[in-house]
Order: structure tokens, then C-alpha cells, then sequence
């Protein structure tokens, strides 16, 4: 069975690109066969962050049109056998998703035996991030400890629980998650950045992993390389921990205390 | 923190204001689309307390605070309503004539 998994958040750059990169590449490395679905239309991003932004000939569009097939569409990934990129489209044309264009896509991947589809959504709650979530089995929502993003968030949690085919059908609910990116230990200790558990306590929801601020992640940006494939950054392996979970480990939270600091460090401040 | 940072005022903890403030606006949004554990009546009957006080009292419309918390098995409503300073042109501004 596949299962549909949006990556979604409300508010922009807070991660959500980055996380589906990591999460599909996280699956696909435990022998998944993933397919990872860039729904911002008009600005096409997620095949930079995978590294295959020269490897795009058709798009999501081309295919709900039918100027090519899905085959043609997907880009196999060159480092992982089982992972597909499917990249957005460029156009200007809002209108160029449509519900049954994206169900046709998603039945088409679950009959050629995709374990996971991984929707990776555009800001806001238009129609992009409204198509990516519509179908979706699960959500992870990716928020950052700040809040305007933990509000946003929860308008998120609101559409998925109304504005879904499970909601509609009464399939019984998306499982939702939370992960927290960009978070900061030491802020956190200091009392201005806001902890873990109260973001799950206003947000009411679980928390599927938490991936520290870390330089790693504009790094592996740069490079095109998914961060969870660098194995030296705290944010990879907090990836890791968040994929394991996702497939139903339980595994504890790492990278979440703030750092020691020696005697010269509280002295002299840092 | 540094030697410096001590002699400093302590800045007050905003992270717990920010939670403060999220938990606050989550419930009224929450119920607001009709989710959420407090009853979809509350920013409704929020405004008509505000404007019935408002008849006697000029109070501010941050005066009027609701909260619904679970205590056990109950639900607790909690109202509170702050009045402006005691001041002379602060009284109502009703002719009881």
C-alpha cells in the first residue's frame, strides 16, 4: 500500500523543502521505493535541494496535461536506487494543478508499487498546499519554535482535519506530526526561544523530531545534497532519528540540551 | 552569559510570553472554526459582555479575558474584567436623569 505523506507548514521558510528532501531520502535509504512531489508551482525548488535541478526536462504539470508520461516525469535519484524526484513546474498559471490531475498522478505511483509519496507543499493555504495536503495519509508539519510559525501551524492542522479526502470521505483522520526545525538549545535554555513541549503543548499534537539550527543545513543546500546524508551535522542525523520514527521506532530526542560551557566560555560570554 | 550580562537587568523570559500569547490565540482561532476544547460561542459572547460593560464602564476591548480550563472532570469558565483606573471622567457615561 503507499502511503501520502504532506510536508506542510502554512508559514514559508521554515523548512518544508528541506525536510521532504531528507525524509524521502531517509525512507528511500531503508530500501522504500519514494517518489518526492514538488507542489509549488511557479517556484520549482526541490530539485535544487536534491540536486537534480539539471536532470529536469518534464514536470508535474506536463504530466497532469499529458504531454508526457509519469515515467518520462520522474527523475531517478543517482545516489539512492529507489528514490524519484518529481519537480514543479515553472508556469505562472495557478490553475495548472487540478484535484483530479493530482489523483490521477498519485493513483498512477501507488500502482507502479511506490511505498511512499512524499508531497512536498508551497507556503500559504492556496491551492498549491491545499492539493498537496488533500490527499494525504499523514502530515508532518514542519514549524519553527517562533509565533508566527506555531500559529500558522495550527490553521494547518485545522485544514487537515476539514479540507481532506479522509476528512470528506470520514476515513478517519491524517495522522499528523510535528517537527520542529530551526530549533536552538541555548536560546531555548535562556528563555527566549520557546521548548519542545510548549509548542506540543499549544499545538496539541505529537512530536515526530527535532532538528537543531546547524550549519549544515545551508551547506547541504549549496551542495545539492539532501543534510541527512551528512552524517557529521546534528540536523543529518536528527533527520535520521525523525525517519526511524516516522516508520515506527522509538528512538529519544538528541541535539535538544544546551551545550556545556566552560569556565572561560561563562566568564567571557560567548 | 558573560561576566557583563550579570550586571545587567535580567530581561524578562519571552519565551514563556510568546506561549502565553500562542495559547491564548490558538483557542480563540480554534473556536473561531469550530475545533478545539472551548465551546464556539466564546468570541460571541466575549463581544456582548464587552458591550454591555461598555454601557456602564468605558473599558478598553483587551478589558475582557475568558478562558476555559479543565479542572478534573470540569470545565471551568473563567472571566475577568479590567476596569480603568478610578478617575473622574472615567465615569459612565449613562444619563440617569
Amino acid at each position: 500500500m503507499t502511503e501520502i505523506i504532506v510536508v506542510t507548514s502554512g508559514k514559508g521558510g521554515v523548512g518544508k523543502t528541506t525536510t521532504s528532501a531528507s525524509l524521502s531520502v531517509g525512507l528511500a535509504r531503508r530500501g522504500k521505493k519514494v517518489a518526492v512531489i514538488d507542489f509549488d508551482v511557479g517556484l520549482r525548488n526541490l530539485d535544487l535541494i536534491m540536486g537534480c535541478e539539471r536532470r529536469v526536462v518534464y514536470d508535474f504539470v506536463n504530466v497532469i496535461q499529458g504531454e508526457c508520461t509519469l515515467k518520462q516525469a520522474l527523475i531517478k535519484d543517482k545516489r539512492i536506487e529507489t528514490l524519484y524526484v518529481l519537480a514543479a513546474s515553472q508556469t505562472r498559471d495557478k490553475d495548472a494543478l487540478s484535484k483530479e490531475g493530482v489523483e490521477r498522478v498519485l493513483n498512477e505511483l501507488a500502482e507502479d508499487g511506490f511505498d511512499y509519496v512524499i508531497c512536498d507543499s508551497p507556503a500559504g493555504i492556496e491551492k498549491g498546499a491545499a492539493l498537496a495536503m488533500y490527499f494525504a495519509d499523514r502530515a508532518v508539519v514542519v514549524v519553527n519554535p517562533e509565533v508566527s510559525s506555531v500559529r500558522d501551524s495550527d490553521r494547518i492542522l485545522g485544514l487537515l482535519s476539514s479540507k481532506t479526502r479522509r476528512a470528506e470521505l470520514g476515513n478517519g483522520p491524517v495522522e499528523q506530526h510535528l517537527l520542529l526545525t530551526r530549533y536552538n538549545p541555548d536560546r531555548v535554555a535562556g528563555g527566549d526561544m520557546m521548548g519542545i513541549n510548549d509548542v506540543k503543548e499549544i499545538l496539541g499534537i505529537d512530536v515526530l523530531g527535532v532538528i537543531p539550527e546547524s550549519p549544515g543545513v545551508l551547506t547541504a543546500s549549496n551542495s545539492g545534497v539532501p543534510v541527512i546524508l551528512d552524517e557529521t551535522s546534528d540536523a543529518g542525523q536528527a533527520y535520521a532519528d525523525a525517519v526511524a520514527r516516522l516508520g515506527g521506532e522509538t528512538r529519544p530526542m538528541r541535539f535538544i540540551d544546551a551545550q556545556k560551557k566552560g569556565i572561560f566560555a561563562r566568564i567571557f560570554g560567548s | 552569559m558573560g561576566l557583563f550580562d550579570f550586571l545587567r537587568s535580567r530581561p524578562k523570559n519571552t519565551a514563556s510570553v510568546a506561549t502565553e500569547r500562542l495559547r491564548i490565540i490558538v483557542m480563540q482561532e480554534r473556536a473561531a472554526d469550530g475545533r478545539g476544547s472551548s465551546p464556539d460561542y466564546l468570541p460571541m459572547m466575549r463581544r456582548e459582555i464587552l458591550e454591555v460593560i461598555r454601557k456602564y464602564v468605558n473599558v478598553d476591548t483587551e478589558a475582557v479575558d475568558i478562558h476555559v480550563t479543565n479542572e478534573g472532570d470540569d470545565e471551568v469558565l473563567e472571566l475577568s474584567v479590567t476596569l480603568p483606573e478610578r478617575r473622574k471622567d472615567a465615569v459612565p457615561a449613562t444619563d440617569e436623569s
